[in-house]
């Protein structure tokens, strides 16, 4: 008993922001325990959570991933929306209506694979124009933004499509074990990437270029391949959550998702991902995705609360977790140098 | 009226439990040059705070010019004539030089438009009393140092400025802009205005001042005039320990390999057919001018820039370089002159900013690094280097200057290295470490690496080096051995033109 009260003092200590997280996350789901208890804890709530947040959730790990490195990715969610459109156009030519269950499934891994190149070339191209051609993250995503969502909108003609074959539904929309899919494919993203990231020489590689990417250079980092390497798993990361939106809504449009990149930098930043680079880690991106979906899915259940202060409340929730994370970081640098 | 512009007598500072400054005196007489010496950490920076009214001292009596205050404030101090000129300088970049000088009064005044023509004539003023020939329509970021360092002792001047307290004002400004410095400091005292100009470099010290104070942990250890001081008694007055500096015995032997020898290399608007060659054991120094093209020419050679023309050799197999990691594949590694901006990761942890030359080494196939193994590595150097750290798990970012430029210097140490390269060892690093890393790159030397050092601080080159190349325009000009040249002839080689 002892030796793990000290293990777990150990841990937190080590870092404070997981405390912090811990504590809202407690919080925050006692205060939707206790004023929706019913309807908060019923096992329809969680199973309705747990279809929500994948998508985001992905698309936040990536955002945290651009952010991380110094950058920011605000195209990450029209790689998304650019991922399930091709799927949505794609689908439908490749399996015809005499076509067995068994090819259709077939059909449906090869359109999720080459929803999955799609991301990585919008991720390589991102990662190119930041790294070789020397654009700030911040403007050559916001044009790739353009580009992305233009495609989209070609692909669609600006219009829904819907109506595809009844495999890509069933396959996104499984559950395991009374869990969704979805959750394990977000926990299976979430763990590798942590992993990367906490353990591995390019996963530290990328935490000192978001550090300094002067000092990486001269210290022999391959600064280009470690950027678009980057902006790659941000985009891979991406096309999944295409996956899942399209399998999700059963249709694909080009601005599906579309408030999911301010959605995505909130959750990043409240995670404790470090918006100047180089300071953060997944375990707290995750807690903070779970913390969002729970306020979500809350604000939900008040009738009166409409949709549309749903943008309120995470901007000014994001400002807040900035001014906090600011004073805090002040604080602890003082502190350090004291000692 | 009295003959002191300033007298601070037995002030004391607390930061909490630290002892900023712990009973300190300091007394200028009016029209005198006096330098304050002392490692990071002495209380130097304390007491220019405390003289400036940004700090209030615990205890203990500051008078201005034989005015006692109880409570200075920063206002007050200005009005009592008071200036600092920090090692940033504090101009504004982006503002003209009219517009940095005349800021200030404009502000002051309370002006709610801007007068160009006012501020023309008051910036006009400023100059004039330095004699200082600069385009007052020129902006401020396109300057030298040494210009912008001119501004800001133009801008003091405009506040009727009777003691101008210099930080480090040669720290960053080579050699002949040193010069220039010393002449303006002179023309100052002409007109009754103090100096307190705070360094460490004893040769500066001897020629400018006339009398001296040392801190050390926050206590007065030594003050008076400088004619009784030597370079001995500078250094243990400052860190408290015998250090004997002993030029670089380089002894070579009919087999000493050539390590690394550079043919006909060329870099447009760097440098221009470079031929030199380093042996096993040698320490190279290098100097120059800023924008001589020494840094140009060291960084082509670890591959940051890429050479149009010429060939490098490695123990005489021609080696391409390029980029940096063909560089270090060769066995060259390169301590920048930019500490902070080029070499470190301020708030990353000092084990990584250890081991990340390292990594590689430490992970098996797929990347997974092995933590024990980097702690080992990381153990092993910190001792090696004798780094004081607390945890190596703290931010780089906590320690001092030199033991920011030990960890720097393990990094490279830590691969089996054939170069070692160092542009500016020793800039803002403590005494104490210096000479620590001078005596490790003697060792390493002595080992068969071959060093190359490019150093503004000309004593630096020819206590360490033994041989020594001047750069002049991209090109080498003069080969020289340290016993052939003193420090005064050397810098006459450096400037001539």
């Amino acid at each position: 008993m002892g030796t793990t009260n000290i293990k777990i003092k150990d841990f937190l200590n080590g870092d404070k922001n997981m405390t912090r997280l811990l504590i809202v996350f407690a919080a925050v789901f006692a205060l939707c325990s206790l004023t929706k208890g019913s309807m908060f804890l019923s096992t329809s709530n969680f199973q309705s959570m747990g279809k929500q947040f994948p998508e985001f959730g992905l698309l936040s790990i990536g955002m945290a991933l651009a952010l991380f490195t110094g950058g920011i990715d605000l195209s990450i969610v029209y790689i998304a929306t650019l991922s399930s459109v091709i799927i949505a156009r794609l689908l439908p030519l490749m399996v015809t209506e005499t076509a067995t269950d068994g090819t259709a499934y077939m059909m449906v891994i090869v359109c999720f694979i080459l929803a999955i190149a799609v991301g990585i070339i919008c991720g390589m191209l991102n990662g190119f124009i930041i790294s070789k051609v020397g654009i700030p993250p911040i403007l050559a995503t916001l044009g790739t933004q353009a580009l992305f969502q233009g495609f989209a909108i070609v692909i669609t003609g600006g219009s829904t499509i819907s109506g595809f074959p009844i495999q890509l539904s069933t396959m996104v929309n499984k559950l395991v074990f009374g869990i969704p899919v979805t959750v394990i494919v977000f926990i299976i993203c979430a763990i590798v990437v942590g992993f990367i990231l906490a353990r591995t020489t390019l996963g530290r590689q990328l935490r000192m270029l978001g550090t300094n990417p002067k000092a990486t250079e001269y210290t022999g980092l391959n600064n280009v391949k470690l950027t678009m390497t980057s902006y790659m798993m941000s985009g891979i990361l991406a096309s999944i959550a295409g996956i899942i939106m399209i399998g999700r809504f059963n249709s694909a449009k080009a601005d599906y998702g579309a408030s999911y990149t301010m959605q995505a930098i909130l959750i990043a930043v409240m995670g404790g991902i470090d918006p100047n680079g180089g300071k953060g880690n997944i375990q707290g991106v995750a807690i903070a995705i779970i913390i969002i979906q729970m306020v979500s899915s809350w604000l939900n259940m008040f009738e009166n609360v409409s949709n549309f202060y749903r943008q309120i409340i995470w901007g000014g929730l994001l400002i807040f977790i900035l001014i906090f994370n600011y004073v805090i970081n002040v604080r602890e640098k003082k502190a350090a140098m004291k000692k | 009226m009295s003959d002191s512009i300033i007298k601070v007598t037995n002030v004391k500072k607390y930061f909490g439990g630290v002892k900023a400054l712990d009973g300190v005196d300091l007394e200028i007489k009016k029209g005198e040059i006096h330098c304050l010496a002392g490692e990071n950490g002495c209380g130097k920076s304390t007491i220019i705070n405390v003289i400036s009214g940004f700090y209030t001292p615990d205890t203990g009596k500051i008078e201005i010019d034989g005015v006692e205050h109880a409570k200075l404030t920063p206002k007050q101090a200005i009005a009592s004539g008071i200036q600092v000129i920090y090692q940033d300088l504090s101009v504004f970049p982006n503002l003209t030089v009219m517009e940095n000088l005349a800021l200030n009064m404009e502000l002051a005044d309370g002006k709610k438009f801007v007068s160009k023509k006012r501020m023309r004539e008051i910036a006009k003023e400023a100059i004039l009393k330095i004699n200082f020939d600069i385009d007052l329509d020129e902006l401020v970021e396109n300057l030298t140092v040494a210009d912008k360092q001119l501004i800001a002792i133009s801008r003091a001047l405009l506040n009727n400025a009777k003691l101008i307290i210099m930080d480090e004002p040669t720290t960053a400004i080579t050699q002949k802009e040193v010069k220039s410095l010393f002449k303006v400091i002179k023309k100052l005292q002409a007109q009754n205005i103090s100096i307190l100009f705070v360094s460490h470099k004893l040769d500066e010290v001897f020629e400018i001042a006339e009398r001296f104070t040392v801190f050390r942990n926050g206590k007065n250890v030594a003050s008076g005039d400088t004619k009784e001081l030597d370079q001995n008694k500078f250094t243990y007055y400052m860190t408290g320990r015998e250090i004997k500096e002993e030029p670089y015995a380089y002894i070579e032997k009919e087999n000493s390999k050539t390590i690394l020898k550079v043919k006909h290399l060329s870099l447009k608007n760097g440098f221009e057919d470079i031929s030199f060659s380093v042996k096993e054991g040698e320490i190279l120094g290098i100097t120059g001018l800023l924008g001589s093209g020494r840094t140009e020419l060291v960084e082509t050679i670890f591959g940051y820039n890429k050479a149009d023309s010429g060939e490098i050799y490695i123990e005489g197999k021609k080696a391409v370089i390029n980029k940096v990691k063909d560089g270090i594949n060769y066995g060259i590694g390169y301590i920048p002159p930019e500490r902070i901006k080029e070499a470190l990761f301020l708030s990353q942890p000092i084990a990584d900013n250890i081991s990340i030359t390292r990594w590689d080494d430490f992970s098996n196939k797929l990347g997974v690094i092995d933590e024990k193994k980097v702690n080992e590595s990381v153990d092993e150097w910190v001792n090696n280097l004798s780094i004081k750290i607390g945890s190596s798990s703290d931010p780089v970012r906590t320690l001092s200057g030199g033991n920011q430029q030990k960890c720097v210097l393990a990094k490279w140490l830590s691969l089996d290295l054939k170069v070692l390269i160092l542009n500016g060892p020793t800039v803002g690093v403590d005494i104490g470490a210096k000479f620590d890393i001078y005596k490790l790159i003697k060792e390493l030397a002595a080992k068969g690496l071959a060093v190359i050092i490019i150093s503004d601080d000309l004593s630096e080159v020819l206590t360490n080096c033994n041989r020594v190349l001047v750069m002049r325009r991209g090109k080498i000009v003069v080969e020289t051995l340290p016993n052939e040249v003193d420090a005064s002839k050397l810098a006459a080689l450096v400037i001539a033109d």
